[in-house]
């Protein structure tokens, strides 16, 4: 029998975190986005012409919502498990009557709820800068799910396998951070030269951020069902791997 | 009375080749206080680490309430309260809130109560809305037991509670644990504090390099492996002793003032009398008679010594 109220009280304890720490965990995101928007969408945005058939501003909504919600994901979840290793308290989840998978449901769930949080207040806020449309919102809102719970995942992961802040970090900052730019969070990728259009399709984010575009104003670089497959895909690789994590007591018990 | 943990044959050796523990076999009875007596490093925290299911056992088994601590976990760690020796807690909680989290995880439903009855119990409530880093050593010390205790646990292992704490907040400790025991519930503690075990264990077991050299009743033990002393202190210092006294195999002590006599209190002829009737007889002048028991802290000296 699945032990609900331990899975509640993680989740509970999480949210509580990220409520007090509320200008870390929701205000700076939901700020730094506005500010791309102000210097992408309206200043140089008001200078770029349409790409297919969408302004500039309401083009890049879905990349900039994707690069918040990844890098909030995974450094969400990441703290997450690492803050109790590092402290020591872990001693008290790894000897209470718990399943890996009531664990990972109670970290990851709250991770990837604090990000839609950041998601959807982001949505809301590029309303105000450009003309926002949703074509198809149960799309949008899969995507979302789906984003913040894989790249909750990979925190996850991250976060049992960082043995320092500085390895805590390195992930977000050198791989995450550069996949979502160079994925078309600004451009589509027929706008690169042929050679970089091949290379863009090993980058995992592409079908991402392709996916969640779709959703909103129909123009991808990837069919939706490819975006959707690959998402998928990446999400039980992290499962997988966080099952071999505990399996083994990686990092967890000796 | 019934064994609430069995230990068969427990090793565990750490990635790196340590062996920590080494073919441990234990049952600890329902009810008691049992003191785990070693030096740092001997395997103490290593075998409680793993009946609580923080360390995986490379070898043997162990069952709690009848229960495989690995394929029953549920059940056995539902049953278990830990309290570790670092005070491993989130600073920036309340001690109402980690005492809260504490009972979720264990599958407790909530209880307000009960958990307003730990913090009362353990002089706490007045600081339950506290954030835990503006308490005391003491007092963080005491929210861990809180947090052991908000499950309802039968069974306590205490590991190390009362290292770097006052002798007031010891002695609070120890009726702490006279308190939890009245209750039912069974007590496991390590220690490295003979007096400790001394004081409040029921049993005692000495463990050092992974191996568990001896458990026994704390009477039992110092029964079994102390000794009685009989200490002649002589007003003149002699240089060996008088062939008339050679059947005691007496030790001279003192550069010659003093005369000690070893003996089995419980035995049928101690030789006291003896001894004391030729002392009478031969030449020697006393000065004062002393009789002093081997403490725990002797025998586990002794033990630790002779492995």
């Amino acid at each position: 029998m699945i032990n609900t109220h331990a899975v509640k009280v993680i989740y509970k304890y999480e949210m509580l975190r990220a409520w007090d720490t509320i200008m870390q965990s929701f205000a700076s995101p939901v700020i730094s986005t506005v500010l791309y928007f102000v210097v992408f969408g309206s200043a140089i945005g008001s200078r770029i012409e349409t790409v297919e058939g969408v302004s500039y501003g309401a083009f890049i909504v879905p990349g900039l919502m994707m690069l918040a919600l990844l890098t909030q994901s995974v450094s969400n979840a990441s703290f997450g498990i690492y803050f109790p290793r590092f402290t020591g308290t872990i001693y008290e989840v790894l000897s209470a009557p718990i399943s890996f998978v009531e664990i990972l449901i109670g970290y990851v769930g709250a991770a990837a709820t604090k990000s839609l949080i950041i998601g959807v207040i982001i949505l809301i806020t590029a309303g105000f800068f450009v003309d926002l449309k949703v074509a198809h919102p149960i799309w949008m809102l899969s995507f979302l799910i789906l984003t913040c719970v894989s790249f909750s995942l990979l925190g996850f992961i991250i976060g049992l396998w960082a043995d320092n802040f500085e390895k805590l970090q390195l992930i977000p900052m050198l791989v995450i951070t550069p996949l979502v730019f160079l994925g078309g969070s600004f451009y589509t990728i027929d706008m690169l030269p042929p050679v970089w259009q091949t290379v863009s399709l090993f980058n995992p984010v592409v079908y991402l951020i392709s996916g969640f575009r779709w959703s909103f104003n129909e123009v991808s670089d990837v069919s939706i069902e490819l975006s959707l497959a690959m998402v998928l895909l990446f999400s039980a690789i992290c499962l997988l791997i966080v099952w071999a994590m505990f399996k083994t007591g990686y990092r967890l018990k000796q | 009375m019934n064994s609430v943990i069995s230990i068969n044959n427990l090793s565990k050796v750490y990635t790196g080749g340590h062996k920590a523990l080494s073919d441990v076999s234990l049952d600890i009875r329902s009810g008691e206080i049992l003191a785990l007596l070693g030096p740092n490093g001997a395997g103490k925290t290593t075998l409680i680490s793993i009946i609580c299911g923080i360390v995986k056992p490379s070898e043997g088994s162990v069952t709690v309430n009848g229960h495989d601590i690995l394929s029953e976990y549920r059940i056995t760690r539902s049953l278990i309260g830990l309290v570790p020796q670092e005070l491993t807690l989130g600073m920036f909680d309340t001690v109402w809130n980690t005492i809260c989290f504490s009972r979720g995880l264990f599958g407790k439903k909530p209880d307000a109560g009960y958990l307003e009855k730990v913090l009362k119990d353990l002089s706490l409530w007045d600081k339950k809305d506290n954030a835990i880093m503006t308490l005391s050593g003491g007092m963080k010390r005491r929210v861990l037991i809180a947090k052991a205790l908000s499950h309802e646990p039968s069974i306590l292992f205490l590991d190390e509670p009362t290292a770097g704490v006052d002798v007031k907040l010891r002695k609070d400790m120890w009726e702490l644990v006279e308190s939890l025991r009245a209750s039912g519930v069974t007590i496991i503690l390590t220690t490295h504090y003979i007096e400790e075990a001394e004081a409040i264990a029921d049993r005692v077991g000495v463990i050092d390099k992974g191996r568990l050299l001896v458990v026994d009743d704390k009477d039992a033990l110092k029964h079994k492996l102390g000794k009685r002393q009989l200490c002649i202190e002589l007003e003149n210092a002699i240089e060996s002793v008088p062939q008339e006294l050679s059947s005691w195999n007496l030790e001279l002590a003192d550069d010659g003032n003093q005369i000690i006599y070893t003996y089995d209190t419980y035995s049928e002829d101690t030789g006291v009398a003896g001894l004391m009737r030729a002392i009478d007889k031969s030449s020697l002048d006393l000065k004062d008679i002393t009789t002093s028991q081997s403490s725990l802290e002797d025998i586990f000296i002794n033990l630790v010594e002779t492995q």
